[in-house]
C-alpha cells in the first residue's frame, strides 16, 4: 500500500525549486509616539502610565522565511492511529499498548484533542461506505494566531521558527486563549486544582532541535505527514495537486485560512464536509489589534478624553461661580 | 479604632429578615467557593474545553463590570458638569462601584485556573500589548485603586473629631485626628484629578470589554459579533449606570423608610432615553451595514434572545421614560431602571455566554449548582457590604439625617 501511494504521489517536477516566500506579515501599524513622548504628555495621570505597554507591544513579529510545518495528505492517511500512540508516548501522556490503538470501535464516535490527547484520528464517512476520510487533529499552529494575540500575559507565543509555544510559568489561567483559538484545539486541565496547564501540540520542540522528525510524523506508517518548510511544503501541495487533479480538491487548507496556518491539509472532498471551519483570509486578532491598536494609537485618545473632560470641569465650574 | 455608632431610635437596625435570607445566601456561596479552591475549577464548575468561559465571566465579571458603571457617569454628570443637584448621587453610586468592582475582582480570581499567579499582570515583562484582555486587567485595576482613592474622603469625614481609640491607645486620638484632617485636605486638591481619571479608565476598559469577544469571531452569533462591540458596552454602560444609581436609590428608600428623591430621580432619568435612542440607531445601522438582519427573523433561539434583549431591556424603558407622567412615578422609574438593567445583565449573558457557540459543537454547558452559588454568594456580600457601610458611613444624606 505504502509503495502504491508514494509512487502515485511522485512527479517529474518534484525537484523543482520552491518560489522564494516572505514572512507573514502579521500588518500592525506601528506607533508614533515613544514611551518618553507618552509620559510627557500624560504628565499627571500617573496610573496610565502602567498601559503603556499597550504601546510597546504593537511591535511587528517576523517569522523566518525558513520557518517549519506539516503538511496532512488527507487521501494518504489511513487512520491507524500510531500518530495518536507517537504522540502520547512523546509527551509523556496517558498510553496503552500499540496494539490497543487498531481498536476501530473509537472511530464511531467524533473526539476532539482533549488535555490527555493531542491528537486525535476522526473517521468522516463518504458516499462510498468503503472510502472513508480519516482526518487528524492537533494544534494547528497559525502565522498570526488569535491565542498569542489573547493571552495577556505572553504564555501563548509564536515562535519565528514556526511553533506555537505555550508557557505554563507565565499562564494565569484566564483561559482566553482558548475563546480566542477559531479550531477549538486548545485544551485544559479542568481536573488540575492548582497547576492547571492549556494543553496542545507543542511540535515536539525536543525532538526537532535534535534535528529529529516531530514524533507523530516519524511515526507515520504510510507518510500522510510530511514534515518540512512552510514555503516547500505549500510548493509541494499544489504540486501534488497539479500532477493528480482527481485525486484532490484544489484547495490547500492551512494556506490562508485565519491568516494561514504551520500545519497544511490536502483532501480529496471540499474540507468543509471534512468538518474544517471555513475562516477568512486573516487571522481573527488581525480585526481586534487593529481596533485596539486604533483607539488605543500613541495613547491620544485617552489623553484627549483626559484633557476634554479637565476643561468641561474647569469651564462648568467658572461658569457656575461667576454670577 | 471603635466605631462610634450613633445611637438613635430612628437608626435602621443591620439585620432585618431580609438580610437573614441574604446572609444565608452569601453563607452558601462562600462554601462553594471554598470548595472551588480546594477541589479545582473542574469539580466544581460544568466549565469544558468548548466552553471555557462560564456563568462566572459572563456575570460577575461582564455584568459585574457593566453595572458598576454608575460610578463614573454619577460621577461626570455631578462633579465635572457641576450639577449640584445630583450631588446627594455621587456618594451611593461611588460606593456601588467600589463594592462592584472590588467584587469584580474577586469574580475574576475566582475563574482563574491559576489565582495564585495573577500577580504576573503587573509584571512589565509579563505584558503583552495585543491582548484585549491586558487592556481591560490594567483599567480595571488602576480603577478599583482610583474608586478607594475616591472613597477616602467619606472615610475621613466618618472619623474627624470621633477618633475614639480604646484606652491603651488613647493618646493616639489626636494624632490620628490631625491626619485625617491633613489627608482630607490633601485629597480634596487632587480630587478633581481622581474623577477624570476614573471616567476615562471606565471609558476604556468598558468600551474594551465589548472588543473582548470580537477575537471571538464565528463562535459569536452574527447577530451580536460586530467590530462595534466596544462602541455597543461603552453606550450600554452609559445607560446602564443610570438606571443602577436609581434603582439603587428607590431600593434604599424602600429598606430604610425614607421618602424617594423622585425630583432629582426623574432628572437623572432623563439621560436614558437619550442614551438608548444612539443605543438603537447604532444599533440598526451595524445590522443592516453588516446584513445580519437576516437573522432576526429565522425563527432561531439567537433571534428569539436579541428580540428579547432589544424590546425588553431598550424599547420598552425607552417608551416608559419618554413618558413625562411615569418618569415622574417610583413605580415607572423602578420599572424602567429595572428593564435597561435587566437588557443589559442579557445582553452580557448572550455575548458572553448564551450566543456563543464552539467551533466543535461537542460539549454543552450549563452552569453548575457550585457556580449559581458562588455568583448568588458573591451578590449576596454585595448587598450586606453595602447595608454596613451605609449604615455606618455617610453615604446616603437622607439616611444621615435620620440618624442624627
Amino acid at each position: 500500500m505504502l509503495a502504491r501511494q508514494v509512487t502515485k504521489l511522485s512527479c517529474d517536477s518534484a525537484r523543482r525549486e520552491p518560489a522564494p516566500r516572505t514572512a507573514a506579515s502579521s500588518d500592525q501599524s506601528g506607533c508614533a509616539l515613544s514611551r518618553r513622548d507618552f509620559v510627557k504628555i500624560s504628565g499627571v495621570c500617573a496610573a496610565s502610565l502602567a498601559t503603556a505597554g499597550v504601546v510597546k507591544g504593537s511591535e511587528k513579529q517576523a517569522l523566518d522565511p525558513d520557518r517549519k510545518g506539516v503538511l496532512v495528505d488527507l487521501t494518504v492517511c489511513i487512520g491507524c492511529r500510531r500518530c495518536e500512540w507517537a504522540c502520547n508516548d512523546e509527551n509523556g501522556l496517558p498510553n496503552g499498548e500499540l496494539h490497543e490503538f487498531d481498536d476501530r470501535s473509537v472511530l464511531e464516535s467524533k473526539r476532539r484533542p482533549t488535555s490527555t490527547q493531542l491528537t486525535v484520528i476522526n473517521r468522516v464517512l463518504s458516499d462510498d461506505p468503503a472510502k472513508p476520510t480519516f482526518v487528524k487533529s492537533q494544534c494547528m499552529h497559525c502565522e498570526h494566531p488569535a491565542c498569542a494575540s489573547a493571552c495577556l500575559v505572553g504564555a501563548m507565543r509564536k515562535t519565528p521558527s514556526g511553533p506555537v509555544i505555550y508557557d505554563a510559568s507565565r499562564c494565569i489561567g484566564c483561559r482566553y486563549c482558548m475563546v480566542a483559538c477559531p479550531y477549538q484545539f486548545a485544551a485544559y486541565e479542568y481536573e488540575n486544582a492548582l497547576t492547571p496547564q492549556v494543553k496542545k501540540c507543542q511540535l515536539c520542540p525536543s525532538r526537532t532541535s535534535r534535528g529529529e522528525l516531530p514524533a507523530c510524523v516519524a511515526m507515520c506508517p504510510v507518510e500522510a505527514l510530511t514534515y518540512g518548510r512552510r514555503d516547500e511544503l505549500l510548493a509541494l501541495a499544489h504540486e501534488r495537486i497539479q500532477c493528480n487533479p482527481d485525486r484532490y480538491v484544489d484547495h490547500v487548507y492551512g494556506e490562508h485560512e485565519g491568516g494561514g496556518t504551520s500545519w497544511l491539509y490536502l483532501a480529496d472532498r471540499p474540507f468543509a464536509e471534512l468538518g474544517f471551519p471555513a475562516l477568512g483570509p486573516s487571522s481573527p486578532a488581525q480585526l481586534t489589534e487593529t481596533i485596539q491598536h486604533g483607539i488605543f494609537k500613541g495613547f491620544a485618545a485617552p489623553v484627549m478624553l483626559f484633557g476634554l473632560l479637565g476643561a468641561i470641569g474647569k469651564l462648568s465650574h467658572s461658569a457656575k461661580v461667576t454670577p | 479604632m471603635t466605631l462610634q455608632l450613633s445611637i438613635s431610635q430612628n437608626r435602621p437596625r443591620f439585620f432585618t429578615r431580609g438580610v437573614w435570607v441574604v446572609s444565608a445566601i452569601a453563607m452558601v456561596g462562600m462554601l462553594a467557593l471554598a470548595a472551588r479552591f480546594v477541589l479545582g475549577l473542574g469539580a466544581v464548575t460544568n466549565l469544558s474545553n468548548g466552553y471555557p468561559w462560564g456563568l462566572w465571566i459572563a456575570i460577575d465579571v461582564a455584568c459585574g463590570v457593566a453595572l458598576a458603571a454608575g460610578g463614573f457617569t454619577t460621577a461626570f454628570v455631578a462633579h465635572l458638569t457641576n450639577r449640584e443637584e445630583f450631588h446627594p448621587l455621587v456618594r451611593p453610586a461611588l460606593l456601588t462601584a467600589m463594592i462592584g468592582y472590588t467584587f469584580v475582582a474577586l469574580g475574576v480570581m475566582t475563574d482563574l485556573g491559576r489565582f495564585w499567579a495573577m500577580w504576573h499582570v503587573m509584571l512589565p515583562q509579563m505584558w503583552q500589548g495585543n491582548s484585549v484582555l491586558f487592556e481591560v486587567a490594567i483599567c480595571v485595576m488602576t480603577y478599583v485603586t482610583v474608586l478607594y482613592i475616591e472613597f477616602l474622603p467619606i472615610v475621613c469625614e466618618r472619623f474627624i473629631g470621633r477618633a475614639h481609640l480604646p484606652e491603651p491607645l488613647a493618646f493616639l486620638n489626636r494624632p490620628v485626628d490631625r491626619l485625617l484632617r491633613l489627608l482630607d485636605a490633601g485629597l480634596a486638591r487632587v480630587m478633581t484629578i481622581f474623577i477624570i481619571l476614573g471616567v476615562v479608565l471606565s471609558c476604556m476598559h468598558q468600551s474594551s470589554l465589548g472588543t473582548l469577544m470580537v477575537i471571538a469571531g464565528a463562535k459569536l452569533h452574527p447577530l451580536w459579533q460586530t467590530p462595534m462591540l466596544p462602541m455597543f458596552f461603552l453606550l450600554s454602560a452609559f445607560a446602564v449606570g443610570f438606571a443602577m444609581v436609581i434603582f439603587e436609590s428607590l431600593l434604599a428608600s424602600r429598606s430604610f423608610r425614607l421618602e424617594p428623591e423622585k425630583a432629582i430621580l426623574a432628572k437623572l432619568a432623563r439621560f436614558i432615553p437619550v442614551l438608548l435612542g444612539i443605543y438603537t440607531i447604532a444599533k440598526v445601522i451595524d445590522l443592516l451595514n453588516r446584513g445580519a438582519y437576516v437573522y432576526l427573523f429565522d425563527g432561531s433561539v439567537a433571534s428569539l434572545l436579541f428580540v428579547i434583549e432589544f424590546g425588553m431591556g431598550v424599547a420598552l424603558p425607552f417608551a416608559i421614560l419618554m413618558n413625562d407622567r411615569w418618569r415622574h412615578t417610583p413605580r415607572g422609574l423602578l420599572t424602567a431602571a429595572s428593564l435597561v438593567i435587566l437588557g443589559v445583565v442579557m445582553n452580557r449573558l448572550d455575548v458572553f455566554l448564551l450566543a456563543y457557540t464552539p467551533t466543535i459543537q461537542s460539549d454543552s454547558y450549563f452552569p453548575a449548582f457550585t457556580e449559581f452559588a458562588v455568583t448568588a454568594g458573591f451578590i449576596a456580600m454585595i448587598v450586606l457590604i453595602y447595608r454596613f457601610i451605609v449604615l455606618n458611613f455617610p453615604v446616603i444624606e437622607r439616611l444621615e439625617e435620620v440618624q442624627a
